[in-house]
């Protein structure tokens, strides 16, 4: 009998898998040697020595820190307004059925499946119709459009799993809706939303394509990037901007990760 | 509160109303859940309504205006003539282009998205299936812009692809790709090539996910009886998993799909000066000032994803999502 479940993959399944895997982890690994290496021209392999100064030069960079705040204050206020249309969303969805139900989940989704490009081109012409100069809030706009979806998609699958019969278990003790809402409802999704908006405050901060077309002369940190991959100045210090983000995001997704592991493996799916 | 003041010697059956206007709001959402309900559901609907159904309308109507070719102001007057433009010969190439590509991409996501998502979903128990997990994710999440990076570094002329295929004397190899007519050029980074393997790269998560989903609902079983009845493992293969797994494949190539047609960062990064759609929508709105050509540029990825979307809920790839 050979119907055990612990029986070894075949050689060529394994090997297959591994070299999947590392094709997706040895180009990010490389921006990390980058970052140290003397060269400052070409991207020339092997660095022809290593070194930690393009650290001190990156932060003496006004240019690079106006565009991280920029970045941050962008990705928490839209990761905010997400938060709060997600949760609304999710909530109307799962709790009841009403006519135009798949409607409302094709609306949320429709900003994240079609591609950027639509999304961006299509706000920028708004903008353009409207008389609306760029500004913050107009990248705002944008960004809380496509980052509804990964809020939704975690606070549904935790709706999901949250039993109605709490809720009237709640109100048939005494606690009105507000009560419920603050002391039943929100200690069971919490964590499901912190997890979603971190996932949404990952994706506004790395978000580039909606970002060109809303944004005008500001500089996001993608925004800053994409111009020294097109026109570069410094190569040395885009290696260091470069690690740093992929340290920046690499945190917040591990988190959503922990916070959302027993049961719902859904934190990403649909990015 | 009446109940409570009559029997004040015995606990009420009913508790009070907590008053004051929370109380009142409370109660009104108790007895008109349907109140509740549209009051949940406008802001999401009014914001995702005005802002993106919107836009998305004002710019579809934009394709139906025309620019003055002399003036180059947009002529606001109902026309087809837009979309007359959009079937010239260079319109229709980079279209035919761009579809080739992001077929090309789905087809080589799915191979190899397919033996990461089978050893996930069929072997990996426990600690390993977590490091799959995550082994995906973080690929999946992490920059975009700082991938393209990383393989400008990798495919740059004096990069670590070259330095890895001298090390191994096959530098004649890359020189002979190189030098083909289409998929070749001066290096990979500006080639059809580079564009290809940067697409596969940056998408293959998202194939991979969908696949193991539906992979994960075959019952090992299945493979089981089919080798104990005699088939070999390829006949297994072609006659068990693969059909089972299609729907998730199917899955993962609307995002690989969709994700390709719209891009126009990676062509413009790595590769030839050939446009791509989304170039050539970037172009058209930005330096020529064409918004009502951009405009029918962007309809045609939506066409192109509306029948695929078609297709593939035919093919029942939704319930793999």
């Amino acid at each position: 009998m050979r119907s055990d479940r612990g029986q070894s993959a075949p050689l060529g399944l394994k090997i297959a898998a591994a070299c999947g895997l590392l094709f997706l982890h040895l180009p990010i690994l490389l921006i990390f040697v980058y970052a140290f290496t003397t060269e400052e021209k070409s991207f020339v392999w092997p660095p022809p020595g290593l070194t930690t100064q393009w650290f001190a030069v990156t932060w003496n960079r006004p240019d690079v820190w106006q565009a991280l705040s920029l970045s941050i204050r962008v990705a928490a206020i839209s990761t905010a307004i997400a938060l709060v249309l997600g949760t609304l969303c999710a909530a109307a969805v799962s709790r009841t059925r009403f006519f135009g139900r798949e409607t409302i989940s094709l609306l949320v989704i429709l900003p994240i499946a079609l591609p950027g490009i639509i999304t961006g081109i299509a706000l920028r012409s708004a903008f353009a119709l409207a008389d609306i100069p760029f500004s913050f809030w107009t990248i705002v706009l944008g960004h809380a459009t496509f980052c509804v979806v990964v809020v939704y998609n975690n606070a549904v699958a935790r709706f999901r799993r949250t039993s109605g019969s709490m809720i009237e278990a709640s109100m048939d003790l005494g606690a009105d809706g507000f009560q419920t809402f603050r002391h039943v409802v929100l200690p069971n999704i919490a964590t499901a939303l912190l997890a979603g908006g971190m996932l949404a405050f990952a994706l506004s901060f790395d978000e580039v394509i909606v970002t060109t077309f809303t944004a005008g002369q500001q500089q996001t940190v993608p925004i800053w990037m994409l111009e020294e991959l097109i026109r570069p100045r410094q190569r040395p210090v885009t290696n260091v901007v470069a690690m740093v983000v992929v340290l920046v995001t690499l945190l917040p997704i591990l988190l959503a990760y922990y916070l959302t592991r027993d049961g719902d493996q859904i934190a990403g799916s649909g990015k | 509160m009446t109940i409570a003041a009559l029997n004040s010697n015995s606990p009420p059956a009913i508790l009070p109303g907590s008053g004051g206007l929370r109380g009142a709001l409370s109660d009104l959402f108790w007895r008109r859940p349907k109140l509740l309900l549209l009051l949940m559901l406008l802001p999401p609907v009014l914001w995702l309504g005005i802002v993106y159904i919107g836009s998305l309308f004002a710019l579809l109507l934009q394709s139906f205006f025309s620019i003055d070719e002399f003036s180059g102001l947009i002529n606001r007057e109902f026309t087809l003539k837009t979309y007359g433009d959009l079937l010239q010969a260079a319109n229709l190439d980079i279209i035919l282009r761009t579809v080739t590509m992001a077929a090309l991409v789905t087809l080589a996501s799915a191979v190899i998205a397919f033996p990461i998502a089978y050893y996930a979903a069929r072997y990996a128990r426990g600690r390993w299936k977590a490091l799959f997990y995550l082994g995906v994710m973080l690929p999946l999440w992490s920059s975009y812009l700082v991938k393209i990076y990383a393989w400008k570094l990798i495919l740059a002329k004096e990069g670590i692809l070259t330095w890895l295929l001298a090390k191994l004397n096959l530098l004649w190899l890359l020189d002979a790709w190189l030098s083909l007519p289409i998929v070749g050029g001066n290096s990979l980074s500006v080639s059809f090539t580079g564009t290809f393997i940067v697409f596969v790269y940056v998408w293959l998560p998202f194939m991979i996910l969908p696949v193991q989903a539906a992979l994960e609902r075959v019952p090992g079983n299945l493979v089981e009886a089919s080798s104990d009845l005699g088939a070999s493992p390829g006949q297994t293969f072609r006659n068990v998993l693969f059909p089972l797994a299609l729907p998730g494949i199917v899955a993962g190539s609307i995002f690989t799909f969709s994700l390709t047609l719209g891009d126009y960062i990676i062509p413009q990064i790595i590769g030839t000066s050939r446009l791509f759609i989304g170039q050539a929508v970037y172009s058209q709105q930005g330096t020529a000032g064409n918004i009502p050509l951009a405009a029918a540029f962007t309809v045609v990825p939506i066409v192109i994803m509306g029948f695929y979307l078609w297709g593939a809920k035919r093919m029942g790839a939704f319930d793999a999502l």
